[in-house]
């Protein structure tokens, strides 16, 4: 496999500030990638590097084995969905659409089309004599997409493409992506905080924090198994445990995660809990309980009997639920 | 639970009371009262006089009694196209035009560096530097730059220090615009315009640069344009609206003036002069009304112009 981009020991420093810190990412040709943590961690300074906008302060980056420090963002293979689309607003969508094939010096009856083919893509046909701003965010965003695809890019950078749109249309649009990068193969990688966006649509996940990648792996790896606090804490809503406590035969000092829906609710035989209280979320019901003074998170079906608050309840998991992680970060 | 107020309380009664109340409940009046005064002022004072000075240039003078004739007539717009008044015309629109491709060249780079660059104190340097110039009086400082391009002045004697007299000759040798000095040529007459109305295209047009989002700048580089080609498909025709507006004001200030081309320059007249001269001395007052119409008229066509071209599209 042929890797598309490639990081090797990049920082980028804003005075003392280390937005980006000594990141190894490699990522494969064809591949959904995304990069997710919380605001300031990192990850669209990552992505600004790969675009062009920013110069690392220190490593190497390689687009396709080619060296990419120093060239400049307009010769750079690769295009950029923006998080606030950053459409033209003096010019139509279509010439929004065409614009990069027009600044390549395509003639206009060719990039036109080609730019009509583009707005067909995104289900967007026949929008082109439009401006900006008479387009909803859902359409403004699938005209940025266009404006971006038209131009063929061997990796298209997605900057929270999906965090205006409200809930129906982000996951109308989760799917859509995901499909579209099935079809075109190319390389899309994708910033975002919304760790249920990044599990459902990427083949991989890299994990930020304070400018460093702190896990990469599969959604399932990253969710089952995180190695740190900090991946148990910010994927999903993970109990972080210590480890003597939720495994009796493991040693004192270190952490443990436990995903609340491993916690079974059960009639005899298990540890008591009291139900401090519920919030119902539809198909689930999240219950908050107290064992010895440790708070814990548990998931059950909402279509079960549940306790109510201040009972006392008998609960269990599997010690193969239990992971254990690194004590550090 | 005891609740000692009442939920509404009575009205404060009193003329501001009542007067509040009304107003509340009759927005449109209060829209009313408060836009009077200033279309008074608008539309008797200033678009009143306008519109008697447009009467007044289709009147004529008698040329034996140096009487007005009010009577219909167009004489006097005629008599704007003899070649002594035209030719007035042409030189006060050409330096003009000049004027204003000058300022917006000048300006560009500063009002782009104040809206994408300048932060805190340097924001504030930058207006202070801009705004100036206009604090201090304007004959003062049209008398100091008569002093500075003076053939004794200061640039000649830099000019000389840096033995580029042989320079400064070759463009004063130039046809028309060129002449015995600085002070005396339409060189010099466009750069002290030039210096008093910078400010009126700067600010416009920092205006309009700080409302041109910078990721828009990154989107263009992101689809493969050099920053010739952003600045020319992105940049500019967001800017044109600043451009255009800051070119409304040097271009009819030039248009107007009457005493820049009076200290500097050729003695030659500039519309402005004429009109002084036509409704002073001469007492000819249908001709001055009708030099002024002028600018009036091109003005008009600048704007509807610059509308087609879509210079607004963006606003």
């Amino acid at each position: 496999m042929t890797i598309s981009v490639q990081f090797s020991g990049v920082c980028r420093f804003y005075g003392d500030v280390k937005a980006v810190d000594t990141v190894d990412l490699s990522i494969q040709e064809g591949e959904f990638f995304a990069m997710l943590g919380p605001s300031g961690s990192g990850k669209t300074t990552c992505l600004r590097l790969i675009a062009g906008f920013e110069q690392p302060s220190a490593g190497h980056i390689e687009i396709f084995g080619e060296t990419a420090e120093l060239v400049p963002p307009y010769r750079r293979h690769v295009n950029t969905v923006f998080q606030d689309y950053a459409l033209f607003p003096h010019l139509n969508i279509l010439d929004n659409v065409a614009y990069g094939l027009m600044i390549r010096g395509i003639k206009k009856a060719e990039r036109y089309a080609e730019a009509e083919q583009a707005l067909d893509l995104v289900q967007l046909p026949g929008y082109g004599a439009r401006k900006p701003s008479e387009l909803s965010g859902g359409q403004r965003q699938r005209v940025a997409l266009a404006r971006a695809l038209v131009n063929k890019p061997r990796v298209l950078l997605l900057d929270e493409p999906l965090g205006a749109l409200d809930l129906k249309l982000r996951e109308q649009m989760q799917d859509e992506l995901k499909s579209l990068q099935k079809v075109l193969g190319i390389t899309f990688i994708f910033v975002t905080h919304d760790q249920g966006e990044a599990l459902s649509m990427a083949d991989r996940i890299a994990i930020f924090n304070q400018g460093k990648v702190v896990q990469v792996g599969s959604p399932e790896d990253i969710y089952q198994r995180p190695d740190t606090r900090f991946v148990a804490d910010f994927v999903g809503s993970s109990n972080v445990i210590p480890a003597d406590f939720a495994d009796k035969t493991n040693t004192a000092g270190q952490w443990a995660s436990l995903r609340p829906e491993a916690v079974r609710l059960v009639d005899s035989g298990g540890r008591t809990a009291v139900v401090i209280s519920r919030s119902y979320l539809g198909a689930m019901t999240r219950l908050v309980l107290d064992i010895n003074g440790i708070r814990l998170n548990a998931l059950s079906p909402s279509n079960q009997a549940l306790p109510a608050d201040g009972e006392q309840i008998q609960v269990d998991w599997d010690s193969a639920d239990v992971r254990l992680m690194d004590s550090s970060t | 639970m005891n609740h000692p107020e009442a939920v509404i309380t009575p009205g404060r009664g009193g003329l501001f009371g009542v007067a509040s109340d009304y107003i509340w409940r009759n927005p449109r009046m209060f829209l009313f009262l408060m836009l009077l005064p200033p279309l008074l002022w608008l539309g008797i004072v200033y678009l009143g006089s306008l519109f008697a000075l447009l009467v007044q240039s289709f009147f004529s003078i008698d040329e034996f009694s140096g009487m007005v004739v009010r009577e219909f007539t167009l004489k006097t717009y005629g008599e704007l196209l003899h070649p002594a008044n035209l030719d007035i015309i042409l030189r006060t629109v050409s330096t003009a035009i000049v004027v204003t491709i000058l300022a917006a060249i000048v300006a560009f780079p500063i009002a782009y560096y104040a809206a994408r660059y300048a932060r805190g104190k340097w924001k504030a340097i930058f207006y202070l530097g801009v705004m100036l110039p206009l604090w201090s009086s304007y004959l003062v400082k049209i008398y100091a730059w008569k002093l500075i391009l003076a053939k004794e002045g200061i640039l000649n004697w830099v000019f000389a220090k840096l033995h580029l007299t042989w320079l400064l000759d070759a463009i004063l040798a130039i046809p028309i615009i060129g002449g015995n000095s600085l002070s005396v040529s339409y060189l010099g007459t466009c750069l002290v315009f030039l210096y008093v109305w910078l400010p009126f295209m700067i600010l416009p047009m920092q205006a309009a640069l700080e409302r041109v989002p910078g990721n828009l700048l990154e989107a263009s580089s992101d689809l493969g344009a050099q920053p010739g080609q952003t600045f020319r498909h992105v940049l500019l025709p967001l800017a044109l609206p600043g451009v255009i507006a800051g070119s409304i004001f040097t271009f009819s200030l030039t248009l107007g003036d009457y005493i820049i081309p009076q200290i500097i320059g050729s003695s030659r007249l500039f519309i402005g002069q004429a009109v002084y001269a036509h409704q002073g001395i001469a007492g000819n007052i249908p001709l001055a009304a009708a030099f002024t119409i002028v600018p009036i008229v091109i003005m008009g066509f600048y704007l509807w112009m610059a509308k087609r071209q879509g210079a607004f599209d963006a606003l």
